[in-house]
């Protein structure tokens, strides 16, 4: 009988090793797996490359792995001046990589689809095309972008069954099914469970396949920060 | 800006800069709206205009925000506020919502900006080469991506130096992205030719609009 459910967060995080690049999914805080990354916090890994949309804002999620000092690397599309990421990455102690956030996606999608590199216009001709491979195709700059495949994803998932089957909420899938294909070692928090066959095999989203753990964590509904002034 | 000229015009307000930008998107557009003012642009979008706003989280149909007690809080737009779902909407994953935008699928991208250039380069994501808060988003995928780019913005910094310019001093978005510009003080077309205005505020002459603006502009109404 396949059962991917983990019956602890101990178990659902063994074997990440220090150094490990880790896809962290969600944007802002919908699908965003913040049970996970407190359990990484406590597993104790370090020197961690981490791949997420960007470098957060206070409280949930990455500030306390960086605040942990348990990251080496961030990849992401932005961050914010006024944040834990972005005091890191002033002072030196967090290395950044920004990455536009349609290529940051395909990068994903890429490694999960074994796509070792593509070209895209996306960036040609800007700061980020330094050092890249660059060619012109159909009349049109484009640079070169590799693959960008993890270690370990953490995912969140609306639901879930035993063969890892998922199903996401409104926006919570975002991050989720790319991060979950292109990660080595894909570890589901779940709010819910199905049993076996319950989820419409035309709802699934996410197929097992991709998926390595899944825990049961009845998280709770995300909670948005103050909205930025429009 | 001298009292004298502040008398002479009234510049529009965030929310009437966005409203002057809904007039001129038609039914049937796909659109997507950068962070700031052009959020507000939907406010001004009639629901029987039928124009699907797409959101780069993975979000086609976005409707207006809701009231506080319908608050859906798994259903947010790029810019983290609580938003609503059309009849018709859908969700999409993050590697599709970006195909939406990489693949030419969106008829137009308004994104608001610290430049636009005369050649119709773009600069929105750092005020400097070593800026500590770099934000790209899905600003150079949008810019490179969308059929049309339009930039909505103040026409001068705060300290009154013009944002229109020749060449941007600010890192690059994108090279030649942008077909049009709104701006407090007057709409103005990119074109081969440089800046062409099309319509001013009552009240700013040719003269008042060139001054305030970094690269030259000549005015001709639309055709």
């Amino acid at each position: 009988m396949i059962d991917k459910f983990v019956r602890s967060m101990a178990e659902a995080m063994a074997g990440i090793a220090d150094g490990s690049t880790v896809l962290i999914a969600g944007f802002a805080d919908v699908g965003q797996p913040n049970a996970l990354i407190e359990g990484l916090v406590e597993q104790g890994a370090r020197d961690l490359t981490i791949v997420m949309n960007s470098g957060g804002r206070g409280g949930t999620g990455l500030p306390k792995l960086l605040e942990a000092g348990r990251v080496r690397k961030l990849i992401c599309s932005f961050v914010r001046s006024a944040s834990v990421a972005g005091e890191l990455v002033t002072a030196g102690k967090v290395e950044l990589e920004v990455v536009p956030q349609g290529t940051l996606a395909e990068r994903i999608r890429a490694a999960g689809a074994g796509v070792p590199a593509f070209y895209t216009p996306t960036g040609a001709g800007t700061k980020i095309a330094r050092g890249k491979e660059v060619r012109e195709i159909g009349g049109r700059e484009c640079i070169l972008e590799y693959a960008l495949p993890g270690d370990v994803a953490l995912v969140e998932a609306w639901r879930a069954d035993r063969w890892g089957n998922l199903e996401f909420r409104a926006a919570g899938r975002s991050y989720n099914p790319i991060m979950a294909a292109a990660g080595r070692l894909t570890i589901v928090q779940t709010q819910h469970v199905a049993e076996l066959g319950e989820i419409e095999p035309e709802a699934v989203v996410t197929p097992g396949i991709f998926v390595h753990r899944v825990l049961h964590v009845p998280y709770g509904d995300p909670v948005m920060p103050a909205p930025a002034k429009s | 800006m001298s009292e004298s000229s502040a008398a002479a015009y009234q510049p529009l307000g965030r929310s009437a800069m966005a409203a002057r930008v809904a007039r001129d998107i038609p039914e049937g557009w796909y659109v997507n709206l950068g962070i700031g003012i052009p959020t507000l642009v939907s406010n001004h979008v009639p629901l029987s205009r039928e124009v699907v706003f797409h959101s780069e989280n993975g979000v086609i149909g976005v409707g207006p925000a809701p009231p506080p007690e319908a608050v859906n809080p798994w259903l947010i737009n790029a810019s983290s506020q609580h938003v609503t779902l059309r009849p018709g909407g859908s969700y999409i994953q993050h590697a599709d919502s970006f195909a939406v935008v990489r693949g030419g699928h969106l008829d137009l991208c308004v994104l608001g900006a610290y430049q636009v250039a005369e050649n119709g380069d773009l600069a929105n994501w750092a005020r400097s080469e070593d800026d500590t808060g770099p934000q790209i988003g899905g600003a150079m995928d949008l810019a490179v991506g969308a059929r049309r780019v339009w930039a909505v913005m103040e026409h001068t910094t705060r300290e009154g130096k013009p944002r229109l310019v020749h060449r941007c001093s600010y890192p690059l978005t994108a090279k030649a992205a942008v077909s049009r510009v709104y701006t407090n003080l007057a709409v103005l077309d990119v074109t081969p030719e440089g800046f062409v205005a099309r319509e001013m505020i009552a009240g700013l002459s040719l003269a008042g609009l060139q001054a305030r603006t970094g690269a030259p502009v000549r005015f001709e109404k639309q055709a």
